[in-house]
């Protein structure tokens, strides 16, 4: 089956090619059902790969060389895949979850005038993506890394017509930019310390070196603002919330499921260095952490339901990071792993919402869609539950896991935690209660026209629900009678840091204080809920207009700590305006004036000099005598 | 004939040097003091001409042939500088009405 | 033969343009660079990639005839991997180039085509002279044909432009010519201006530093580098379309060419010594040039800067003196010339069918127009180094070869990575992005633009993915440059 994997990225791309070269031509349906098919297949392919590969116990890495790229001298790098624990899994989700998305995307999309276009950008994301995850050395990964930047770009800027969504796409790739400067640096120290840019090699080289090594260091800190970058951690987070620009079923498949996960997903690939960097690890741990509080304060005082969710993927990537940061890798995948669907799962479920409330995307102007939208409200429950953490759903699972290995680490940061855990499940149910509940705000005319979206819309809701309830499986702890799967399936991929370590990097903590802390935080998170359904449901409290009186603390948060004007007033704005001064001072006043002085000094110089022709014959031939004299005397006396 | 062969065989190299000198330093003084452009055309062709003498002398003087080719040259070369000379001064006289080269003050600047 | 054909035939098809009647001269042009264009694909097929001998390693098709035999001038030409890749951006590009002028009809195009063509014939002569005399006049030759083509059909202010243009290149030139006669006085006997006999002067350390500097400022002004750049914006902007691709695309490509062929191996140590200063004001040419860009409220002035800091970059891997450098710096020179033809061609469209470069007068053309919205989306793409794209490979070795030689240099370098997603997406959005206007029209592209673009984008596109080609065409000449660097140094020093 492993002789068929180039398939799997190169399908996607020939989608890509049909819908951009012959989508105008073909009907729609024909545009639709070709780009799911082409995402369809790879992902029966990565089942039939995964399912041997699954089979036997801490299986190998597969590599499969496929083209020369660039070959220098020693510096090599080939067009390669790797298939292994890490890479089958990434491949499921994107795959999986992307192929949901393109049904989705039918169904929504469908009365868009850039229908084949949006069809072939997603293709081409789901290409870009599979190369990431897929690629068997560092560049492969640039690939992918800067082409799903390249689609979020495209994406979130598909409604071109709109400045203001042009200016997110351009904000998006910039800050990306950033981040992939960092990463692009990174690898060319990997390539100067290894001399290879194959994961494999670095593995096995890595192994040799002690621990806090400070090249190492600096190659994990560099790859983490690669990481920083894609994944929207602080400081680079702003653009992941403007990204809500783009169509609904992108803000799913990109800016939640997959694309900004691109960044753990770097740092598990690369785990054994970030294993010795001790140093960057405490860093990871307290940005994923800072981002996790800080994201989730703002959630709670926004207003636009893909914000919120924005701003839920944002604090969500900072409790993966956090995980990482803990040396807990498995736990950051698992999150990463069941984020996929609940995330997936809510971003639908509000674009079901807002296709049903004709584009209104305000929670204050909706109200009371439970009755109307029966499949979007019962899969949109469990997409909260899942995500609030309440058991047995997959966010419970994963969410549990990140908590006990930073009790583990610290209490504090248990704490910490279980703060971020408990705003998650506010805002969230806030969310629910505002959307679902209570009664109908928006004007008449939306009222008329509420309608359950069409099947192609919520099939794969409901799939994705019914994988939110069970995708916590895969690793359900000892202490809740599971088996750890997940954990054990990716020993192999974590050998280099057990052996570093000299122990097993899962946490270790008695089965009482296990307990004690599932019971807490569960028991804190239903009170959290609770309060909300009071709060937003039997009280009926709807959120103030943007107009009305705040608390200074209101404002902060609904104005997400003014962070935008901040980056606006102290980058972009200096950067715009300082290439004026730049170009007035500097380039036109200084060197260009040096340049034409020069110029100038000797168009005077001969201006004065002309003089000395007077035109008087005489003159002349006197000048020219006293000349020739001069020649004459200098010849003799000089020498 | 045998006479001036005898005659000249006395002259030294020195007295030909003195001669050309002289004949240079009256062309010299011709065009630079002389207002009248048709006489400091003369004296340029007296200057040349000092440098003629001068060239076969030392020629004779060297044995060497190569200077008495000079001497050619520089004829052709003054014949023809005349011939584009006068046919200038001729274009000028006709214009000007004069051969005072101090009204010829428009080669300026 | 072949290097000798090569050269003359945009001379003959240039002269035989002459003779034909003005309403043919465009077809004939374009005859003319299509065969151009075919021999040197027939070339680059013959060309042994793997050949070595005395000359220059793998130089090939070795034309050397006195010409002026007392003073040891001679017509001496030949291939090496390195011309090779400069016929293929010249050659290849010319048709393009010519086929960008189609659609809009140009006064006295007898005499313009007559020299593009002209441009060309000096171009090749340049990138495969060997004696330095005979470069030299190739050299000063293609400043003629593009002086002629800014000053007639040039808009704005072009005389006075053209002026600042030509003195300040000539200035340049003079430095070198100086140079090039001092060191062949320095041959004694062999009473050579061959490259052979340059290379094996083995001068010593002050005669290096005084030859470097006089190649260098011809170079640098020609490149052009900061602070030497001052000519280039306002020429590229006034220049008719064409000359400006030409400019951009080729004729900048001379000076980082002789870089490589000129002053290296004649003053390797100098150029060592020397190294950091001239990367430290590449550094600072690329964040200086592409921010400047950034601010610019023309499309036309921006691409023109961003040209600038390309170049600077290309020039920093050449001076770190490493094999992925110079395969960086030659990968890059191809890409930069492939884009700069496609961005200028895009700024030209965009002055036909609106009749401005002004940003605050642009915008929704991607509504009316798709398909060239989505030619720049991927000649922005290629400029701003998406992997995959041509410009990808050449800014990573680039970027590569300056990492290994400092960090922090790599790091402030690896700004553009930044600073060129900046400007071209800037210049993306603000030209094509938006609503249009009711009732405006913009129309799509023509079938010769396509003709044009598609092969643009087929090589920004085709290079970036299978880039191993032209590096195993140069990857012979590189290695020869840098044992002849070595080897230098080690007898040197």
């Amino acid at each position: 089956m492993e002789k068929f994997a180039w398939l799997i990225p190169a399908l996607p791309l020939i989608g890509f090619l049909f819908s951009i070269f012959f989508g105008k031509k073909v009907s729609k349906t024909v545009v639709a059902s070709v780009a799911s098919i082409f995402v369809l297949i790879p992902f029966i392919l990565t089942v039939a790969i995964f399912i041997p590969f699954i089979s036997v116990a801490e299986a190998e890495a597969i590599r499969i060389p496929l083209l020369e790229w660039i070959n220098i001298g020693k510096l090599t790098v080939n067009y390669s895949i790797q298939l292994d624990q890490l890479s089958l899994m990434m491949m499921l989700v994107i795959t999986g979850v992307g192929f949901l998305i393109h049904v989705y995307s039918a169904g929504y999309m469908h009365d868009d005038d850039g229908f084949h276009r949006f069809f072939a950008y997603l293709n081409l994301f789901i290409f870009f993506m599979l190369v990431l995850v897929m690629g068997s050395n560092f560049l492969m990964l640039f690939i992918g890394w800067e082409g799903v930047g390249l689609c979020s770009y495209l994406l979130i800027g598909f409604w071109y017509k709109n400045m203001d969504y042009n200016k997110a796409a351009n904000k998006a790739f910039i800050m990306n930019r950033i981040g992939d400067l960092g990463l692009l640096l990174g690898i060319f120290l990997i390539y100067l310390r290894f001399s290879s840019f194959e994961y494999s090699r670095i593995a096995y080289e890595a192994i040799d070196i002690a621990i806090g090594d400070p090249i190492i260091t600096t190659i994990t800190i560099l790859l983490f603002i690669g990481a920083i970058g894609k994944s929207a951690q602080l400081p680079l987070f702003t653009w992941l919330p403007d990204a809500m620009a783009g169509p609904t079923p992108v803000s799913a498949l990109i800016h939640a499921a997959t694309m900004v996960t691109a960044g753990v997903y770097l740092i598990i690939r690369t785990n054994i260095l970030f294993t010795l960097a001790p140093f960057t690890q405490e860093i990871i741990m307290f940005v994923g952490l800072a981002t996790a509080l800080f994201a989730a304060t703002i959630g709670l005082k926004q207003n636009d339901i893909k914000k919120v969710l924005a701003y839920s993927t944002v604090s969500q990537l900072g409790y993966m990071f956090f995980a990482l940061g803990l040396g807990a890798y498995t736990a950051a995948y698992f999150h990463l792993f069941t984020h996929a669907f609940f995330k997936a799962l809510l971003f639908l479920g509000s674009g079901s919402v807002i296709h049903a409330m004709s584009g209104e995307q305000d929670l204050r102007k909706m109200g009371g869609l439970k009755k109307a939208l029966p499949i979007t409200h019962a899969t949109f429950l469990i997409g909260t539950i899942a995500i609030a953490g309440l058991p047995p759903l997959a966010g419970f699972f994963s969410k549990d896991q990140i908590l006990a290995s930073a009790f583990a680490h610290h209490p504090v940061l248990w704490i910490m935690g279980v703060l971020g855990a408990l705003m998650t499940a506010f805002y969230m149910f806030r969310l629910y209660y505002l959307a679902f509940h209570g009664s109908f705000r928006g004007t008449h005319e939306q009222e008329h026209h509420l309608h359950e979206s069409p099947k192609t819309m919520t099939f794969p809701l409901v799939i994705l629900a019914v994988m939110s309830v069970i995708a916590g499986f895969v690793n359900v702890p000892e202490v809740l009678g599971g088996g750890h799967w997940l954990d054990n399936f990716f020993t192999p991929l974590l050998a280099g840091t057990t052996l570093i370590l000299e122990e097993n990097v899962h946490a270790h903590l008695s089965h009482t204080v296990e307990y004690i802390l599932m019971g807490s935080s569960v028991l804190a998170v239903l009170a959290v809920i609770f309060y909300a359904r009071i709060r937003y449901k039997n009280n009926g409290h709807v959120p103030a207009e943007d107009s009305e009186p705040m608390s200074f603390l209101e404002r902060l948060l609904s104005k997400k700590y003014y962070v935008d004007e901040l980056y606006d007033s102290i980058v972009s704005n200096p950067v715009v305006k300082g290439a004026g001064l730049l170009y007035n001072y500097i380039e036109v006043n200084f060197i260009d004036r040096i340049v034409n002085g020069v110029g100038q000094l000797v168009v005077l110089s001969s201006r004065t000099a002309r003089f000395m022709q007077t035109g008087n014959v005489g003159f002349y031939i006197f000048a020219m005598v006293i000349g020739a004299l001069v020649i004459l005397a200098a010849n003799t006396f000089l020498h | 004939m045998e006479n001036i062969t005898q005659f000249t065989g006395a002259l030294t190299i020195n007295h030909y040097l003195f001669l050309s000198s002289v004949l240079f330093s009256i062309g010299v003084m011709g065009v630079l003091l002389r207002r009248n452009f048709i006489i400091i055309f003369m004296c340029v062709e007296l200057m040349l001409n000092a440098v003629n003498i001068l060239l076969a002398a030392f020629s004779r003087y060297n044995g060497n042939q190569s200077g008495q080719v000079f001497v050619f040259f520089i004829m052709v070369v003054a014949a023809a500088e005349v011939a584009v000379g006068l046919a200038i001064l001729v274009m000028i006289f006709r214009n000007i009405r004069t051969t005072d080269i101090n009204a010829l003050k428009n080669l300026k600047w | 033969m072949i290097t000798a054909s090569l050269i003359a035939l945009p001379f003959i098809a240039a002269i035989l343009l002459l003779l034909l009647p003005g309403n043919l001269s465009k077809w004939a042009a374009l005859t003319a660079t299509i065969i151009q264009a075919a021999f040197t694909a027939y070339v680059i097929v013959i060309f042994n990639i793997n050949e070595h001998n005395s000359l220059l390693s793998n130089a090939q098709f070795i034309i050397d005839q006195p010409w002026i035999s007392s003073i040891g001038i001679r017509f001496f030409a030949a291939i090496d991997g390195i011309s090779m890749l400069m016929l293929i951006l010249t050659n290849f590009l010319l048709p393009l180039i010519v086929l960008s002028t189609w659609d809009r009809p140009i006064n006295n195009s007898k005499l313009f085509y007559f020299l593009v063509l002209l441009m060309q014939g000096a171009l090749v002569g340049v990138f495969v002279s060997l004696d330095g005399f005979l470069y030299y006049i190739f050299w000063e030759l293609a400043l003629i044909p593009i002086y002629f083509i800014v000053l007639l059909w040039g808009g704005e202010n072009r005389v006075k432009i053209t002026f600042k243009f030509f003195i300040y290149t000539l200035l340049g030139s003079l430095f070198m010519l100086a140079a090039i006669i001092w060191l062949y006085l320095q041959t004694g006997d062999l009473h050579s201006f061959g490259v052979d006999a340059f290379y094996n002067l083995n001068l010593d350390m002050v005669q290096q530093r005084w030859i470097f500097w006089a190649f260098f400022l011809a170079y640098a002004i020609k490149i052009p580098l900061l602070p030497f750049h001052s000519w280039q914006p306002d020429t590229y902007n006034t220049a008719p379309n064409a000359g400006t691709m030409l400019l951009s695309a080729i004729m900048l490509k001379m000076g980082i060419y002789s870089v490589m062929r000129w002053l290296l191996p004649i003053a390797p140590g100098a150029v060592m010594a020397y190294a950091d200063l001239v990367i430290i004001l590449c550094i600072i040419g690329i964040i200086y040039a592409s921010w400047i860009a950034i601010g610019q409220k023309e499309i036309k002035r921006l691409f023109a800067w961003s040209s600038i800091a390309h170049v600077a970059l290309i020039t920093a891997g050449v001076f770190t003196l490493s094999r992925t450098g110079f395969q960086g710096a030659l990968i890059q020179m191809l890409s930069h010339g492939v884009c700069a033809v496609g961005m200028f061609f895009v700024a030209e469209i965009i002055l036909r069918r609106r009749g401005t470069y002004a940003f605050d007068k642009l915008g929704g053309i991607r509504e009316k127009a798709p398909v060239f919205a989505s030619v720049f989306l991927v000649i922005t793409f290629g400029s701003a180094a998406l992997p995959l794209t041509s410009g990808f490979i050449g800014e990573f070795l680039l970027l590569n070869s300056l990492y290994e030689y400092n960090f922090w240099y790599a790091t402030f370098a690896g700004l553009t990575i930044i600073l060129g997603a900046v400007y071209m997406l800037r210049a993306f959005k603000f030209s094509m992005l938006g609503a249009a206007e009711e009732g405006s029209v913009f129309q799509d592209l023509s079938f010769t633009e396509k003709l044009v673009f598609f092969p643009i984008v087929g090589l920004i596109i085709f290079l970036g993915v299978f880039p191993q080609f032209i590096f195993n065409l140069t990857d012979e000449s590189v290695k020869y440059l840098i044992t002849e660097i070595n080897q230098h140094l080690a007898t040197g020093l």
